[in-house]
């Protein structure tokens, strides 16, 4: 195609330039990913801790972290876990978490709609916060390969079941956590995750509505409904006073 | 090496709805455009969700609880380190416990 015919037609976006699914996207995928995987090593090993402290044993660790495979729903739910194991509770926070996911499918889905079927539910499954934000700007940057979410995706994934077990396994060396402060664990990784959250103004309101709402239903309501409670009347309210 | 049923059946329904979640986007987006309201609820769930787990605990938790939240927020501002905020703050509670008798 000449310049002449690209400028005779500005519908054509590069949006809509041919998306590829090889070899080549799957090797970039995985090599950009290996700084970033360091970082969700880091965070698998909270999480094998946590999970070995909320009572999973190493088999139930490792199966969640390989079919469910998100950290900040995985680790919200272990503030969750107790016995008898409130099950609604845990599948409903899980899904309230991981809803931001459709959001980033979203933006993936004009490149994504084009990578045939089995291809392209195989690499939505790796889809994560850290391998979304490298396939968009890889893809922004007119680099379309399907095939990179899926080496970044699995790149992410080996870390994070890795650094699973070795977190678990290390949570057998620590008989009394509250002893060693531990306890503090769970609260101290949310608090440091919504440090970085918070970006100002936009976050005030729903954040106190989200506090309010869940201090009185932890108050009033059985069990763990007070997160979900609290979630939804914050997010909600973020979604009517945010209006830029 | 052992998986209880009820456990199994949790993490399998997790499973499931964290699937869904991802492959959502795009075959919403193969029917429907979100609006600007949708985006901005589901861009303020992760935070509202956490402060609600979070707010409970603290108003229920001690002295030494609430120095480690400090610490953690601090670092975490500053540095931007998730692991080495909780662990400063971990190495504060477990300080004021052993040395000055807070809980």
């Amino acid at each position: 195609m000449t310049e002449q015919n690209l400028a005779e037609k500005p519908s054509v976006e590069v949006a809509e330039l041919p998306v590829s699914f090889d070899w080549s996207g799957l090797w970039e995928g995985i090599r950009q990913s290996l700084g970033v995987a360091a970082a969700v090593f880091s965070y698998g090993l909270v999480f094998g801790v946590l999970a070995r402290q909320a009572g999973l044993s190493m088999a139930e660790a490792l199966l969640m972290s390989s079919l469910v495979f998100a950290g900040a729903s995985q680790i919200t739910v272990l503030g969750l876990w107790a016995i008898p194991l409130p099950v609604l509770p845990i599948i409903l926070t899980t899904l309230v978490v991981n809803l931001r996911h459709l959001l980033m499918g979203a933006s993936l889905s004009r490149w994504f709609l084009q990578i045939p079927g089995w291809k392209r539910y195989l690499s939505l499954f790796f889809l994560t916060d850290e391998s979304w934000a490298l396939t968009m700007s890889q893809f922004n940057r007119g680099k379309r390969n399907g095939a990179f979410l899926l080496g970044s995706g699995f790149t992410i994934f080996a870390a994070w079941l890795g650094a699973t077990g070795l977190g678990r396994l290390a949570g057998n060396v620590l008989q009394n956590p509250a002893k060693w402060g531990l306890d503090f664990a769970f609260l101290g990784i949310f608090l440091a995750l919504l440090t970085g959250m918070y970006k100002g103004k936009t976050n005030l309101l729903p954040w106190l509505v989200a506090a309010a709402v869940a201090l009185l239903a932890s108050w009033w309501l059985p069990g763990k409904w007070y997160i979900l409670l609290g979630g939804l009347a914050g997010s909600l309210t973020g979604a009517f006073s945010d209006d830029h | 090496m052992t998986i209880r049923p009820e456990v199994l059946f949790t993490i399998l329904g997790m499973a499931l709805v964290t699937y869904s979640t991802r492959i959502g986007g795009v075959w919403l987006m193969s029917r429907f455009t979100l609006s600007k309201r949708v985006e901005n609820w589901l861009n303020q769930i992760p935070g509202a969700v956490l402060i609600s787990l979070v707010t409970p605990l603290m108003v229920t938790s001690g002295i030494a609880t609430i120095f480690g939240a400090g610490l953690t927020i601090l670092v975490a501002r500053r540095t931007g380190n998730l692991l080495g905020a909780m662990v400063g703050g971990v190495v504060l509670v477990w300080f004021l416990r052993t040395f000055t008798g807070l809980s």
